[in-house]
């Protein structure tokens, strides 16, 4: 599914590959490119290690009191304190009602990015009108503009609507993204025929019925592959939202936790740290469900140079 | 298709050509639905794609020109509008706080790019290899782009906290002193950079990983054959073949670092906006929202934003400068 969006199919290239050393025996591997030894696995070892130390970390440190986290040397095993923090954090820090802001922020702007990042990637894809390319061409521009440039300006219209803290002014700024636009045509590019949208179109259907009953069904796959690259940015997106939100007002998780951080009362580092395992847990949940998928997913989109 | 064949076949002349057309006609709407057809075949591309330009103008084209014209007057949050010409540009230049932000995005820009790119190539480079538990690296690697950035810097400003991090508390096993990571500027800066690079070098080691995939393997075998070691092929095929990939990355980490924000926000907690306790670690982005949110001079802040496209812009066309020369010197020898 992914493959299209590559110049070069990545896994049949790697099966391919495979194969060869498969049936060349010690010929194949004359390369000496495809087998690791014991360093590689030692070092990547080292490097899985690092990446998921200070995930293990934040739940040994939800997991104790706050006086034992900010006590050397620091504690390495989990605690008994989890579900003491879970409660406070859920209940004084409403961290219960960041997550459900989250998830509606984050699960509104993948579906209305994939829904109409698909239609806007069908029409550069496969449709013919005036200022294709042109319009294309500003869709790829708009991905370079820093967040930091129109910041101020919609500081100022959500103030003049009474927005500030109202989680439409983090929603309709990012209904559809011009990456999303871009990695779907990518992938209609290819897989879908034109002959399939011509044919549709002899037979009388009209542009709802083609979009619904050819282009969606070939296009599923990449549409949740987008799905979820566009889940995880905008539920990790933090800077309009810290504008645009107050921690004490209906913040986003990653805005509650920015005011968690920086309080200047006594902090207690443990449910500091169990607000961050609560923003986290997730989006782990996500990717060891799909792991594979999101890997693909990345994968796909990034070659885009 | 199929009849066309068999006629032939039989020596008969030729059919007379399938009359589709008439059949078409039969098919054909009445003079009304065709317009409408017509209509709906012209106008649809603009519907679909009226979303994102719409979006675009509204929330990404219209505040990029407000923000330029804001930038050449003084603003106060709330207040109206007074025309200063390049005041705020010219201020900025005079401003200590301006070049300290400048130099610590470029500083912090870089001790975090260069390390993070450098290890995702390598790591890449090992991922490619024909591995047991592939799949688990892959995943392990990438786990902390799921982090967001503000749940990392709360975990690492723990690892890093002077008295009791572990972090510290490691390097005394080897008998070094508690080093400053909060107050003093190379170690802040070295600790936020950390908190970049552990959250994008398995990312950015994915992307490297798809590009050398479609490295075709006779190139390799090629090499091996003529005695290249696997260091010798890593560098003199696999990172030329990989450089639009490479230079994509730079691109994408530069604009990234530019616009480096809540790490250090975080990180200085109470100072954060500050960016430590003598701006050790300010970014203009930080600069910017003080200026525009603490001290509610938005013109200030606007001119700080726009010398942040500039310096963008400058990036862009370093890379399509530096693209277009790479594509002369691989596209003429072949």
């Amino acid at each position: 599914m992914t493959h299209a969006l590559t110049k070069v199919p990545p896994a049949p290239a790697g099966r391919r590959r495979a194969q060869a050393q498969r049936r060349g025996g010690k010929a194949g591997r004359a390369g000496g490119h495809n087998h690791a030894g014991p360093v590689t696995y030692i070092v990547l070892a080292l490097a899985a290690f690092f990446s998921l130390f200070p995930l293990y970390w934040n739940v040994v440190a939800a997991s104790h009191t706050g006086e034992r986290v900010v006590q050397a040397p620091s504690p390495l095993l989990p605690g008994d304190q989890l579900f003491t923090n879970l409660e406070i954090a859920w209940n004084q820090v409403h961290m219960g009602q960041a997550l459900i802001n989250t998830t509606i922020v984050a699960g509104t702007v993948a579906m209305s990015t994939v829904l109409f990042a698909t239609l806007a990637g069908f029409a550069f894809a496969k449709l013919q009108f005036r200022g294709r390319n042109i319009l294309l061409a500003v869709v790829i521009a708009t991905m370079t503009v820093p967040p930091q440039l129109s910041v101020i300006p919609l500081y100022q219209i959500i103030t003049e609507l009474g927005w500030v803290d109202q989680l439409q002014s983090v929603i309709l700024p990012t209904l559809v993204a011009a990456f999303g636009v871009f990695f779907m045509r990518q992938f209609l590019l290819e897989a879908l025929p034109v002959e399939l949208v011509e044919a549709a179109r002899m037979d009388g259907a009209n542009s709802m019925r083609i979009i619904w009953h050819v282009v969606f069904p070939v296009a599923r796959p990449a549409m949740a592959v987008l799905g979820m690259l566009i889940f995880v940015q905008s539920w990790n997106d933090f800077f309009w939202p810290f504008i645009a939100l107050t921690p004490d007002g209906s913040p986003t998780l990653q805005v509650a936790l920015a005011g968690l951080g920086a309080g200047n009362h006594t902090v207690n580092h443990a449910v500091v740290l169990t607000g961050a395992l609560i923003a986290t847990i997730p989006l782990l949940a996500v990717f060891a469900l799909l792991g594979k998928h999101v890997v693909g997913g990345i994968t796909a989109g990034a070659v885009k140079s | 298709m199929a009849t066309s064949v068999r006629a032939a076949a039989d020596g008969s002349p030729p059919p007379a050509p399938p009359a589709p057309r008439p059949a078409r006609r039969r098919k054909a709407p009445s003079a009304w639905r065709s317009k409408l057809y017509r209509l709906d075949v012209k106008a649809t591309p603009y519907t679909f794609i009226a979303p994102f330009f719409l979006t675009f103008a509204a929330f990404g084209l219209f505040p990029l020109i407000y923000t330029g014209w804001l930038s050449l007057h003084r603003v106060e949050l709330g207040g109206d509008a007074e025309w200063r010409g390049l005041e705020n540009y010219t201020g900025l230049a005079d401003s200590d706080f301006f070049w300290n932000a400048l130099a610590n995005t470029f500083t912090i820009g870089v001790i975090s790019t260069v390390p993070q790119l450098l290890m995702a190539l390598g790591l890449a480079h090992l991922l490619n290899y024909k591995l047991r538990g592939r799949g688990f690296y892959r995943v392990a690697i990438l786990a902390p782009y799921a982090t967001s950035i503000a749940a990392a810097t709360l975990v690492f400003a723990q690892l890093f906290n002077t008295d009791y991090g572990m972090i510290n508390g490691f390097l005394g096993l080897f008998g070094i002193d508690p080093v400053n990571w909060e107050t003093e500027k190379w170690p802040a800066q070295i600790a936020i950079s950390t908190i970049v690079t552990w959250r994008w070098t398995g990312y950015n080691a994915l992307i490297y990983l798809a590009a050398m995939q479609a490295v075709p393997n006779d190139l390799y075998e090629a090499a091996a054959l003529d005695g290249a070691s696997r260091w010798r092929q890593f560098i003199s095929v696999t990172i030329p073949s990989i450089r639009p990939t490479i230079l994509f990355t730079i691109v994408v980490s530069t604009i990234g670092a530019t616009q480096l924000f809540g790490e250090p926000l975080i990180f200085g907690g109470s100072l954060g906006i500050g960016g430590g306790s003598a701006n050790q670690y300010q970014t203009l982005s930080l600069l910017m929202y003080e200026k525009g949110w603490v001290t509610g001079s938005l013109g200030q802040a606007s001119a700080i934003a726009w010398v942040m496209l500039l310096l963008l812009l400058c990036v862009g066309g370093a890379q399509a400068l530096i693209s277009r020369r790479n594509r002369k010197k691989t596209g003429a020898p072949s």
